[in-house]
């Protein structure tokens, strides 16, 4: 609803566009959990501490608990619901599957999403370079072992 | 398609596909019409009451709708024992905004309801509170002469006194061989779930709710919530299909249902309580727990007497207490014991079961014990374990159902390499790091409860099966589907298992490691049930080939009732519908353990945990480079969820060992460090090899299903495997935890 303290913003997020009036002090992630309803990003701290609110904004990873709504005009929004290709399962969507890589599933999209981020970044070239990349997301669940085995599997494809 | 029998095999989680696309829902993620949002305000005083709330610059703003208070709560039930849950320790439950009494530090005081969550966090910030302060007490060890026994409650029956003492522990101490005594000090830990607290309740109409809510038990909650706001159980609903993690946590009903189920009675809107995360650590925490062991061995190393207290904090309300000391006598047969746990009643909000509860704590006391008689007695600490070892558990007198540990042990050691190891602390090294390899035992309970299940086959030979239970992540879904699939003969893709819905046949709260054992046999009587009935009909078709059949003589399998001598003789599931008109048929089953037969045997989950330590004494760096831990809890149905599980336990004792504690200031009685940057869990970085063993075990006894639980064993052996690793890197015994560097220098 536009008001005086409204500003309007334009976000593309998962290929579709959104014109949103949004109030200045509203999060990111609140934008894409309240307003359009794409609740598989999700809320762990709301604080940048713990990684499962996690984005690719503009081929970057970031925190969207940490950015303004309105901060983002016109930027290009990958969440955990734009991974896949329709039906088709991303390769790491379907790692994480194969190698039980979460338990109650509440960090996960945040892993994925920072794990793409990560292998756009091409910056890890061992395990443990990932692991140390990947240590912004928080699994209170104890799937460490999975997840890193996970993107293992798909960083081997990744860039050739 | 999968083939049968599924059972045994790694199937990867069946609602994997949703939780990797973001579609899974969780409580608080539900889109519902005309949603209200509620924040809760927090007392900042630890004890005392409150003379004035301001409400009124919050309520003056625009978006606000109300704002709760002792002074305008509605009235909800008048007796204690209405608000009682399935966890609820003995005492007086808390009840949310009842009166102007502070408790405990973070005490809910206030409910702001707002169009917005935006408007209703910044209203909170606008409520003005004034306080008459008291004086407090949140400190265990300056309070340890308030130590009480702790009063008896229901939930002794999960959670047994210590065993009366036996033979003649003072004097067989003193006559032992070798001696080892130990004081051992345990912070605080908060269960901390990635998701945070949430409740969502549609308002339905006149006393009709539906709530997701964020627990381990859907009639946990929804018998909480009819019997605290008056409701008819059928008129409240409570679902939970998703649940960010619990741990623990979501074992008793949290005030965000309270407060968002008032909220929407009252204004009869739907309403959404989302705590955050500094919130989440105002209700429930493993408590902070001193212990004193004291073990005399003779000079063959077999461990003669034993005495083992623990001291633990619980609030002034309620007497929560776990299962600290009993378990050195379930695992070592001395003849001469002494065994106690006493009370501290604080000015803190009441522990709260937490991963393992007292078990993660007992046996880190007591195997770092036994690694010390090891020492003493030069003999190697494994060797150690071989010699106590015992078939019976002492405590009860009576025989393990199945106890497969010394498999444990001699697997975990062959894989581990165990027989590598200088026994000489401070002779292994890697560069400039000091190895350390530790050994200890885990053992937790193998227990089993009441459930219901309900199993519906329709025309077209498929099954759904119907049970209130909840996945908090441990597999539940998939592995109840796997068993259903063996029972009943039909491939996995044609059973539904629908589950976490509290008008679904009963199930018990999600704990204890006892979900498998407890809902599995239910689940398989159900199927049983359906097969009967399908065998019934079939054999009551016109000129039945089985006419003349008996149950035993028949197996289900790809769609048709055979004859188990001869497959030519079959009736196939489509003609006993074609029969039926279609119709669907159905069957619900209880499955309990037999109350005359089941305490007759010891029943419990063992491991043998292995690890190594890398200690850099320059940098003040502890790090777990491997970890091997071999178990032995019964059947195991789905290897790779199984494994998830001990994994996750394996990294909870890491953390618990070298990471988490929550710091209470005692100047204030509050938590200091409560968000997640201050408390520390471990991080990727952190985690380097861990393998799990599943060693073979077979138990006809447990259940028809032969499965134990593994849920809590993964954690109890790591923290004292890790700190019998620091000794033997460093030659530093160290008894507190966490670990730090500092305890090192």
């Amino acid at each position: 609803m536009k008001t005086e303290a409204t500003h309007s913003t334009s976000l593309i997020v998962n290929e579709a566009a959104y014109n949103l009036e949004l109030l200045p002090w509203v999060s990111l992630l609140d934008v894409l959990r309240d307003e359009i309803k794409l609740t598989g990003t999700k809320k762990g701290c709301d604080h940048g501490q713990c990684g499962a609110c996690t984005i690719i904004v503009d081929g970057k990873r970031i925190l969207s608990c940490l950015t303004l709504g309105v901060m983002k005009n016109g930027s290009e929004i990958t969440t955990i619901e734009g991974i896949a290709n329709g039906e088709k399962l991303h390769p790491l969507q379907q790692a994480f599957i194969e190698h039980d890589a979460f338990q109650c599933g509440y960090c996960t999209p945040g892993q994925i999403c920072s794990a793409i981020g990560m292998l756009n970044e091409a910056k890890a070239k061992t395990r443990e370079d990932v692991q140390e990349l990947m240590s912004g997301n928080l699994c209170r669940c104890g799937a460490s072992k999975g997840i890193i085995n996970a993107i293992m599997e798909v960083k081997g494809d990744y860039h050739e | 398609m999968t083939k049968l029998p599924s059972i045994g095999k790694p199937i990867s989680r069946l609602e994997g596909h949703f939780k990797v696309t973001g579609s899974a829902k969780y409580a608080g993620e539900y889109d519902v019409p005309d949603l209200l949002y509620g924040y809760v305000v927090n007392s900042t005083i630890t004890k005392g009451r409150i003379k004035i709330i301001d409400t009124a610059g919050a309520k003056a703003l625009e978006g606000v709708i109300e704002v709760f208070t002792h002074e305008n709560r509605p009235s909800t039930a008048w007796f204690d024992f209405q608000y009682a849950d399935m966890d609820a320790p003995p005492g007086t439950v808390f009840k949310p905004l009842k009166d102007n009494e502070i408790k405990y530090n973070g005490q809910p005081i206030a409910l702001v309801v707002a169009t917005t969550f935006e408007m209703a966090r910044y209203a909170a910030t606008l409520i003005k509170t004034a306080y008459a302060e008291k004086e407090f007490e949140t400190d265990l060890e300056s309070n340890l002469e308030k130590a009480r026994e702790p009063k008896k409650g229901l939930a002794s029956m999960l959670k047994p006194p210590p065993a009366k003492p036996t033979g003649n522990f003072e004097e067989a101490y003193r006559n032992s061989f070798v001696q080892s005594s130990g004081e051992f000090k345990h912070g605080t830990e908060h269960h901390n779930p990635m998701e945070m607290f949430a409740t969502t309740v549609v308002y339905e109409g006149k006393n009709k709710l539906k709530i997701y809510d964020k627990t381990q038990g859907t009639i946990n909650s929804q018998m909480y919530v009819a019997n605290v706001f008056g409701l008819k159980m059928k008129n409240v609903q409570v679902i939970a299909p998703y649940v960010g993690g619990a741990f623990g946590s979501g074992l008793r009903p949290q005030y965000q249902l309270f407060m968002a189920v008032m909220a929407s009675f009252k204004l009869k809107r739907n309403v959404r309580v989302t705590l955050d995360r500094s919130q989440m650590f105002t209700f429930g925490h493993r408590p902070p727990t001193l212990q004193f062991t004291k073990f005399g061995a003779d000079e063959n190393g077999k461990v003669n007497a034993i005495y083992h207290e623990a001291i633990a904090e619980t609030s002034q309300f309620e007497d929560y207490v776990e299962n600290v000391v009993n378990w050195s006598n379930m695992l070592y047969p001395a003849e001469n014991t002494l065994l106690e746990h006493k009370l501290v009643p604080l000015d803190v909000y009441s522990p709260l079961d937490m991963r393992a509860p007292g078990g993660s704590t007992g046996i880190h006391a007591i195997e770092i014990t036994m690694d010390d008689l090891a020492y003493q007695l030069n003999i190697d600490p494994l060797e150690l374990r071989l010699i106590n070892y015992s078939e019976k558990d002492k405590s009860s007198d009576k025989e393990y159902s199945s106890k497969e540990l010394r498999n444990c042990y001699l697997q975990g050691a062959e894989k581990f390499g165990w027989k590598n190891r200088n026994p000489e602390p401070r002779n292994m090294k890697r560069g400039n790091k000091l190895i350390g390899y530790g050994m200890a035992t885990g053992i937790w309970d193998a227990n089993r409860l009441l459930a219901r299940v309900q199993a519906i086959m329709t025309s077209d030979g498929k099954v759904e099966l119907k049970s209130a239970v909840t996945d908090i992540g441990t597999g539940t879904l998939t592995i109840m589907t796997q068993i259903a699939s063996d029972e009943l003969g039909i491939p996995l893709e044609d059973i539904t298992f629908s589950y976490a819905d509290s008008a679904m046949p009963f199930a018990p709260i999600q704990g204890g490691s006892f979900t498998t054992a407890t809902v599995g046999p239910a689940v398989k009587a159900s199927c049983k049930a359906l097969k009967e009935k399908l065998f019934r009909k079939a054999k009551n078709l016109r000129s039945s080939v089985l006419s003349d059949a008996k149950f035993e003589d028949v197996v289900f399998s790809e769609g048709f009732i055979f004859l188990k001598e001869n497959a030519e003789v079959k009736i196939s599931i489509d003609e006993i519908f074609t029969f039926n008109e279609g119709k669907e048929i159905k069957t619900t089953n209880a499955a309990m353990p037999n109350p005359l037969v089941y305490g007759k045997k010891a029943r419990a989950v063992h491991s043998a945990v292995f690890v190594e330590v890398e200690v850099d004494e320059e940098l003040g760096i502890i790090e777990v480079k491997r970890a091997v831990t071999a178990v032995a809890a019964g059947k195991i149905i789905n290897p790779k969820t199984a494994e998830s599980q001990i994994l996750g336990g394996m990294i909870w004792g890491i953390s618990k060992t070298l990471h988490e504690e929550t710091i209470l200031d005692d100047q204030f009685g509050k938590y200091m460090n409560a968000n997640l940057a201050e408390y520390h869990i471990p991080v990727h970085a952190d985690i380097h090899e861990l393998d799990v063993i599943f060693v073979e075990e077979n138990d006809d006894f447990v259940n028809d299903l032969g499965v134990k639980g593994v849920g809590e064993i993964g954690i109890v052996g790591m923290p004292p495997a890790i700190a019998n690793a620091i000794f033997h890197a460093t030659g530093k015994r160290i008894h507190n935890l966490p670990i730090h560097f500092d305890q090192l220098l």
